[in-house]
Parts: C-alpha cells; structure tokens; sequence
C-alpha cells in the first residue's frame, strides 16, 4: 500500500436525452455526459442509479445497472432496462431534460486477453445489453466476435443490428422458432469450436447458459468471464450485501459483485 | 471561522461527522478524500474468519432499509497487514470497530488492535445479527457492565461501546458501559426488523430478519441519545438514519457531541461531506463559534415526568 487512491468514481446528476422504448419489453435511456467521465467507462462496468421518487415510486437505494453504451466523441452515457421494479418504473418516467444522479463507473470490466482472437458472446434478453459494449470492444482491437443472442421471440430480440455493424457474426435462437433450447445452443457453440472460432466466451445472467458454457469451456480447454448480478446497497464495496460465492482453488470463496465484480472468471463462478 | 472540533473521551476529533461501522472502507477513497472526515471508523472485525450471512442481505423498506450482513470478516491477522496500514495515509483518526462471540473472545480482540495507528476502539457490543435471535451484550445491563469490564481490562485505548435499540433498558445499559470502563458511547446500531415478500411469502431477507437502518430510525435513535447523554456523563456519538444537517443538529441538540452517518452513505457517496460543510455554514448562520456550543442544548427542563414515564413504556 504505497499511497492514497485516486478518486475513480464520480456522483453526478446527468441530463435525460431520451427516454424510450426499443420493443415491448425494453427502454433505452440516453444521458448526456462529460467526456471525462465516459473516458473512463469500460465494457462490463455498471453505474449506481438514483431513480427518481416519480410516478408514486418511492425507490429508496440506488440501483445498480450496467453500462449499455458509452461515446466520448457523442458526449453519451445509454441504458438498458426492463420495467420490473418501483426503481425501473420511477426510471421510465425521465423525460428530455430531466436530471438523473448516477455514481460511477463501477466494478471490474471484461478482459479480453492477447490470445483470444475470436471470442463469442452468448447472451439472453436484457443481457444483450451488458455485452454490448463489449462488441465495440472487441472490433475496437479488431477480433473476431460471434455473437448468440436469445429471446422469447424474435421482436424482443436486441442489439442484433448493433453488434452485425459492429462486424459479428450473429445468430439468433428465439423460444417462438424452437430455436434456444439448450441442446440446440449447445450444437451451436460445439460448431464454432469445432470451426476454431472459439477462443473464450462471455456471458451473463442465465443459469442455465453457464451451466453449458461451463461444461464446453471445461470440455475444450476455453475460458471465459460472466457478468453476474446481485441485490446491492452501496455499489462500492462498503457494506458487502452484494455477496456471491464462487470456487477458487479448492474452496469457496465470497466476492462482492460490486467490487471484485461484476465481471468474473466464468469456471469460477456457481450456478445458482 | 466556526470551530467544529470536539472532543471525544481525551481523543480530538477535527469535526464531529464520522462513518458508521459496516458503511465505510478504504473502498470509499475512491470517491473522496477521506481526510475530511473527523474519524474513520472501519467495518466490524472479529478474530477470526467469518463469512457472513446468507444472501439476500439487503432489502428496502419504504424509505428505509433492512440489512443482515452477518459481520463478514478476514480475521484479526489480515486486519493488522492490511487495513491498518492503509489508514496510515492520513490524519483523520482510526477507529476500528470489534466484536465478539464470548466476553473473553472479545477483550482478547480488544487487546490485539491496540497497535500504533488505532486512535480508539468502538466495540459492537449489539449488533444483532451475531447470536441466535439478536442477542447481543448490550441488551442488558449486567451483561453490558461485564463485557465492558473486561474490554476495559485490555485496553489503555479510548473505548466507545456501540449500543442497541433492542432493549428496554437503555438509560440503565448506558451507565452500566460507563461504569464498566466506556469513554463514549456510540448510540446506536441499527433495530432488529424484518420483511416479508407477499408474493413468495418468504422473508425478504435471507437471515430471516435484519437490521433497520435509514431514516425512519431516526426517531427511536435520537431519543436514545437523548437519554444516553442524561444518563451518563461521558460523550455521547449520535447514529442511526442521519441524512441531512437538521439531523446533524438535531442529534447535537439533544446531547450528541458527534455523529455517525451510515446508510445516507450508500445514496449519497459524498453524504459526509455535504454535512461538514452544511454544518460549517449552518453554525456561521446561527452566529456560533463552536459546534460545542450546540451539545446537549435541547430545552427540557419542564418535562421529568413525561420522559420518565416514557421510558417505563414498551
């Protein structure tokens, strides 16, 4: 312990730019930000969000969300959410010019290591959006991306179109087409091994997706990162509610999401 | 220039805003500079490995929030190596909170944190998650003074005892940790609650039941201090859903000679901050020179028998 941390994280009431909603289930929320702040997003990191006390909500702690996309050139900090909660309700009702107060950026972000050149991202509903950045990413430093993404049905499919620009390869496996279950998604990851377009997978959310991936990644020697949630209060590591166990070594081990999260070694980690 | 030193059983605080135990780490430098704070006071440890309580540990309540965290802890080895030192880096005094299963567990603590470096020790004798059905030391008052005795006994260290809502008795635990060796008490932690999902019918915590911490603690907090600060003559630290500088003053006005903030913490990182300098502005408003001149200066002189028949209440 050599000196004083530097201040990394930043409380700042950020102006709504939109607040709208992408299909029927989802909505985008566009905040202007400072350059200096996106300069320091990365994908996997999430923010700390004051929701509003609006539209008879009366959320009381942040809530955590991560970051969906970030544009310094833009001066753009996006949001994707579900309505499911007062937080997520009192959210949807920011209109243009509104202010809301968020804290961040927090928490480790993905790693994509030198070697892995073609990486595949595999994802399911509103986890598209915590692996969105992570496309931009990975076309930033020029691999190759396959990206799986799931849903019910083919109109709650999103960023499809974002990650196709971004140049990946994309493929879509939705409940209507009785395209997602598991047994077909694990022909698919099988094919892209098999092809050698499988160097480490990335995936949150799903327990039945690590579950698979796992068992691939252990099968065929390839690693991986999730991105995993849990309920939290401080967001910064303080209170340590937001606890998962995982296995490292030969024992179990607690780690705070927030903190040593929310990205984390994907055969570490316990499904739940 | 407002002077809002205090001081705190001998120890010399440079303002009276402080974190409370379980809402503050050295996490928390990376959102501002700790140096402002008049003590940093560190999560609870115990002596050895814990690992806290099942998940989910936190709920909201309306303007609230439960927590049963469970005193996740490294051990007193991997207190020493590394958070002490950490703390070295600034001015502000270290307080480190301890806790323990048994009288003579916790003074053995008491003895090993006693290093170059902590300035007092704040031991949690009630937080109530750490025995079955929150029992803690400090819901009675013979348990209280021999806890304290013994923690008195380990220590040349100023002793802050962190006292709990979960009794009846406060006034007579107060003065009991007074006689058993207290040079301040911390008053106090958060009260034993719980929540019920409708839905699933299962408690919203995964502990069952927690602790009550935020705003609507307030009330039943600052009545403690109130009586804690009549009952006893040493100095009194205010905590429980501390969030804005009326409730500084509030606190203040009713005997607290410092405060704790908690859970306003993890909505506003910079909460303690904003309450310094509110303080500051508040005081330099009002025309006083020192945050002193506030301590203990509520107006009760008329009201004995409806105090002492409050206290009789449940």
């Amino acid at each position: 312990m050599d000196a004083v941390p530097s201040i990394k994280a930043f409380e700042l009431p950020l102006s709504v730019k939109s607040n709208d909603p992408v299909n029927g289930e989802y909505r985008r929320l566009v905040l202007a930000a400072p350059q200096d702040l996106l300069a320091r997003c990365r994908a996997g990191q999430f923010f700390h969000l004051l929701c509003p006390q609006a539209g008879g909500e009366t959320p009381y702690l942040r809530r955590p969300m991560s970051i969906y996309g970030f544009y310094p050139d833009q001066g753009e900090l996006h949001f994707l959410y579900k309505v499911t909660g007062a937080g997520t309700r009192a959210l949807a009702t920011l209109a243009l010019g509104d202010k809301l107060n968020v804290l961040g950026p927090l928490g480790e972000p993905f790693t994509i290591a030198d070697d892995w050149q073609n990486l595949v991202l595999v994802a399911r509903g509103v986890g598209l959006a915590t692996l969105a950045p992570l496309a931009l990413e990975a076309n930033r430093l020029g691999r190759k991306l396959t990206a799986i993404c799931s849903a019910r049905h083919p109109d709650y499919l999103m960023s499809t179109d974002y990650f196709a620009s971004l140049g990946a390869d994309v493929i879509t496996l939705t409940d209507a087409e009785g395209t997602s279950d598991l047994g077909n998604l694990e022909q698919v990851i099988e094919g892209l091994v098999a092809a050698g377009r499988a160097d480490a997978f990335y995936t949150c959310g799903s327990n039945r997706m690590l579950r698979l991936l796992q068992t691939i990644g252990e099968r065929h020697g390839i690693p991986g990162q999730i991105a995993l949630e849990q309920q939290m209060a401080c967001g910064i590591g303080m209170c340590h509610c937001c606890v998962r166990p995982f296995n490292r070594g030969d024992r179990q081990v607690h780690l705070r999401v927030c903190r040593e999260g929310p990205v984390f070694d994907m055969m570490e980690a316990i499904a739940w | 220039m407002v002077d809002l030193s205090v001081d705190i059983g001998g120890l010399k605080l440079k303002n009276p805003i402080m974190p409370a135990s379980g809402t503050f780490s050295e996490d928390l430098a990376e959102v501002f500079d700790l140096d402002r704070l008049g003590a940093h006071v560190t999560k609870t440890i115990t002596r050895g490995w814990r690992d806290g309580n099942p998940t989910p540990r936190v709920c909201e309540v309306n303007g609230s929030m439960l927590n049963s965290i469970g005193i996740p802890s490294k051990g007193v080895g991997a207190f020493l190596e590394k958070v002490v030192p950490f703390y070295a880096h600034y001015e502000t005094p270290l307080v480190v909170s301890i806790s323990g299963n048994t009288a003579d567990e916790f003074a053995t603590l008491c003895s090993e944190v006693s290093v170059p470096g902590v300035a007092a020790i704040e031991v949690n004798i009630s937080c109530p998650n750490i025995e079955e059905d929150g029992k803690a030391f400090a819901i009675r008052p013979s348990s209280t003074h021999d806890v304290m005795r013994k923690l008195r006994a380990a220590t040349d260290l100023p002793l802050w005892a962190k006292l709990t809502p979960n009794t009846g008795e406060t006034s007579e635990v107060a003065r009991a940790a007074e006689e058993g060796g207290a040079d301040a008490l911390v008053v106090a932690n958060t009260i034993l609650s719980m929540a019920i999902d409708i839905n699933t019918r299962r408690p919203k915590l995964g502990n069952l039941m927690g602790g009550l911490s935020g705003p609507s603690l307030k009330p039943i907090a600052l009545r403690m201090a109130y009586q804690c600060a009549r009952a006893t003559n040493i100095p009194v630290i205010g905590c429980g859903g501390i969030s804005t500088i009326e409730d500084v003053i509030e606190y203040l006005i009713a005997g607290a000679s410092a405060v704790q903030v908690g859970t306003a913490t993890f909505i506003h990182p910079t909460a303690m901050i904003s309450l310094i300098d509110g303080l500051e502005d508040w005081l330099a408003g009002q025309g006083l020179s020192s945050v002193r001149e506030l301590v203990g200066s509520v107006i009760d002189g008329e009201q004995d028998e409806a105090v002492v028949f409050m206290e009789a209440a449940p």
